[in-house]
């Protein structure tokens, strides 16, 4: 019951977005029953579309786990996109560059050098936050830049494939994650890391501290708890949630790393995290939804001429439904609902 | 003696950016100008985007979307000028937009009480939603961008008259902005009403201030002023609208308000520094320094940003109620 209440806000913000996106689609003069007909088609109708819809939705599964994470503890990662594309191209450096190892080796460690390079590159900004009092929106945003174009220059400089297109070469077999039947196991991986999560912040000491840290970091002091620590660790798996994500992108769907790698995906991954009302398992359904929003896209454009950025438009206006405290307390009937808050810490060094 | 060794930091680091200048420029006053002016130009929309924040965060509220406000702006503002032909009525069009995102985030976070922070990142993807989606390829101005006016024999100075006095309108209004708004926040009544509302909301709701009113009036003007940041960098600075074209200025603004201790005068020296840090950026294109790898050029102006974050800004105190939604209880 409290499940299905905790649901209800979504669902409703989702029913409204949709609802206005078609009261956007009729007003550009098209025609919103075919176009989300099509969304279906694309996205869903098909094994190949849920294979589309699933390939869309691990990533996203990934980002959204990497804010929700960081929330619990009153952070704000909005540096997904930039651990994201680190952990794509280490892991397509290792996949490419390591040869003679068999799969059952290979491929963990390709995803284990990927998150590990992710997770660092998250770990600055919580570095920075402990010890230099630096707000995190700001540092990792900035991070986000640099790392892209970090991760441009090591590709057209040094892990370079011959040739015009600037990419890295195929990675070996070894790396690869494969796909069962068309449908890509890499989404496994994420549901299991959405669980691993849940684990960690709901049944460990660990994840007490966290939820500690989030809710009152002056009391957490008190009790013991080193905030610095904290910060740092989350920041730390945060980044290894996103730098995952990319790096299940790179070994399980593109194969190799090219720039301008699924780019957008830092905003999504706070899109849903929100949808998911920062519950880790609330993630899935929530990545599920904007990745058959995303993997239907094209064929809307194709069979309706509705520019796939309507999706962009109708995301947004879910993160307002589902953020909007009128319509959570008018839901729930309640005021003191356990809302998210992360600008309450804004000036907290 | 008190105040240099006060501000001895920042003699410092201006006698090393006069330095640095010079040497980029080699000595040449053609070159240290373009510099100076590149400086100048860079920094105007992060100036305006800082004014924004200081007028909403001295409120008491976070305001993270201004890069959507911005780049909502910048739309509005190029297509009412492209289809009218009338470029005032385009930065009209700018600033009335980001008004009414300022309008929109007050009603989410001041009215609703909602997460401030979320209800920016609200305003930020609904912007690139918006735009993206409305965006048509091929549109132009038909007037060309603002043209530069020259403030008579100002104008003939050497390198001071360049720079400064031969700008385009929408950089003047921003110099002018600068004092103007200091001299509103720390020596009017709106300024001290504004600033007692962002410390302790409740002290100033008991001797009459109301805080609805004054945090809705910030967020509007705020927002306006966001709004001429974003027609700045569509029909002054590029002259057209393309995707994403704010391209981080609405955080790195943030920076700068933070850097410039939520100060007026304080964020445009800031985001001297930054536009500093980009103009240097052209000037090592120009010359050709580091052509086989621009990226380590595109990244930093992002690296001052964080290296200034962390190090010079450290612990600086934001307003005191900031971030919390206010109801009289």
């Amino acid at each position: 019951m409290t499940f299905l209440r905790s649901a209800l806000v979504p669902m409703l913000a989702v029913v409204l977005a949709i609802a206005s996106g078609a009261i956007i689609i009729e007003l550009s003069g098209l025609n919103a029953l075919e176009a989300y007909k099509a969304l279906y088609d694309g996205a869903l109708a098909d094994r190949k579309g849920i294979g589309r819809t699933l390939e869309k939705a691990t990533p996203l599964v990934m980002g959204g786990l990497a804010v929700a994470f960081a929330f619990k503890a009153g952070l704000f990662n909005i540096g997904g996109q930039g651990q994201l594309v680190i952990g794509a191209l280490f892991a397509g450096a290792v996949g490419y560059g390591v040869t003679g190892l068999p799969w059952i080796i290979h491929m963990p460690l390709a995803l284990l050098v990927g998150g590990i390079g992710g997770a660092l590159w998250g770990m600055l900004a919580g570095v920075l936050k402990a010890t230099r009092g630096a707000h995190e929106v700001i540092t990792t945003i900035m991070l986000n830049f640099v790392a892209l174009n970090i991760t441009d220059w090591l590709t057209s400089k040094v892990w370079r494939e011959p040739g015009i297109i600037v990419r890295t070469p195929a990675i070996e077999s070894s790396a690869e994650i494969p796909r069962w039947s068309q449908l890509p196991t890499g989404f496994a991986l994420a549901v299991a890391a959405a669980f691993a999560c849940w684990y960690l912040l709901e049944r460990t000491t660990f994840g007490f501290e966290i939820r500690s840290v989030g809710l009152n970091p002056e009391a957490a002091r008190y009790a013991g708890i080193s905030v610095s620590r904290i910060v740092i660790l989350t920041m730390f798996i945060s980044g290894m949630l996103a730098a995952l994500g990319g790096a299940i992108e790179t070994q399980g769907i593109v194969g190799r790393y090219e720039p301008g790698f699924n780019a957008g995906l830092g905003f999504n991954g706070i899109t849903i995290a929100l949808l998911a009302r920062t519950h880790p398992l609330g993630v899935i359904p929530a990545a599920l939804l904007i990745g058959a929003m995303e993997a239907g896209g094209s064929m809307m454009q194709f069979k309706a001429d509705v520019d796939p950025e309507i999706t962009e438009i109708i995301e947004a206006l879910m993160l307002l439904f589902v953020a909007t405290p009128i319509l959570v307390r008018w839901v729930l009937r309640r005021r003191d609902t356990s809302e998210i808050s992360v600008g309450a810490h804004w000036g907290d060094a | 003696m008190n105040t240099l060794s006060r501000y001895r930091w920042w003699f410092v680091t201006a006698a090393f950016l006069v330095a640095f200048t010079l040497f980029t420029a080699e000595f040449q006053q053609a070159q240290t100008t373009a510099v100076l002016a590149a400086t100048l130009r860079q920094s105007t929309p992060l100036v305006l985007g800082a004014l924004c924040g200081i007028l909403c965060e001295r409120s008491g509220v976070i305001n993270i979307g201004i890069e959507g406000q911005m780049l909502m702006s910048a739309f509005a503002g190029f297509v009412v000028a492209s289809s009218t032909g009338d470029l005032l009525l385009g930065v009209t069009a700018g600033i009335a937009c980001g008004m009414l995102m300022g309008a929109f985030l007050a009603f989410l976070s001041v009215s609703l009480r909602g997460d401030q922070i979320i209800a920016g990142t609200v305003l930020n993807i609904a912007a690139i939603g918006l735009t993206s989606f409305f965006f048509q390829t091929g549109r132009s101005l038909p007037s060309g961008k603002t043209s530069r006016i020259k403030l008579g024999p100002l104008a003939d100075l050497p390198i001071l008259g360049r720079v400064f006095f031969s700008n385009r309108p929408l950089t003047y209004l921003t110099l002018l902005l600068v004092p103007v708004i200091w001299y509103a926040l720390f020596r009017t009544t709106w300024g001290l009403r504004t600033r007692a509302v962002g410390e302790h909301p409740s002290a100033a709701e008991t001797v009459g201030i109301s805080v609805v009113r004054v945090r809705y009036m910030n967020l509007i003007l705020g927002g306006g002023i966001a709004g001429l940041g974003g027609a700045y960098l569509s029909l002054e600075a590029v002259g057209s609208f393309e995707r994403m074209m704010t391209n981080g200025k609405g955080f790195v603004a943030l920076a700068v308000m933070i850097f410039g201790r939520w100060n007026p005068i304080g964020a445009w020296g800031a985001a001297l520094l930054f536009g500093y840090a980009n103009a240097v950026q052209t000037q090592f294109q120009f010359r050709g320094w580091l052509a086989d790898d621009p990226q380590f050029i595109g990244m930093m102006p992002f690296i001052v940003t964080i290296v200034v974050v962390a190090g010079f800004v450290g612990r600086a105190r934001p307003p005191a109620s900031i971030g919390q939604p206010y109801s009289r209880e």
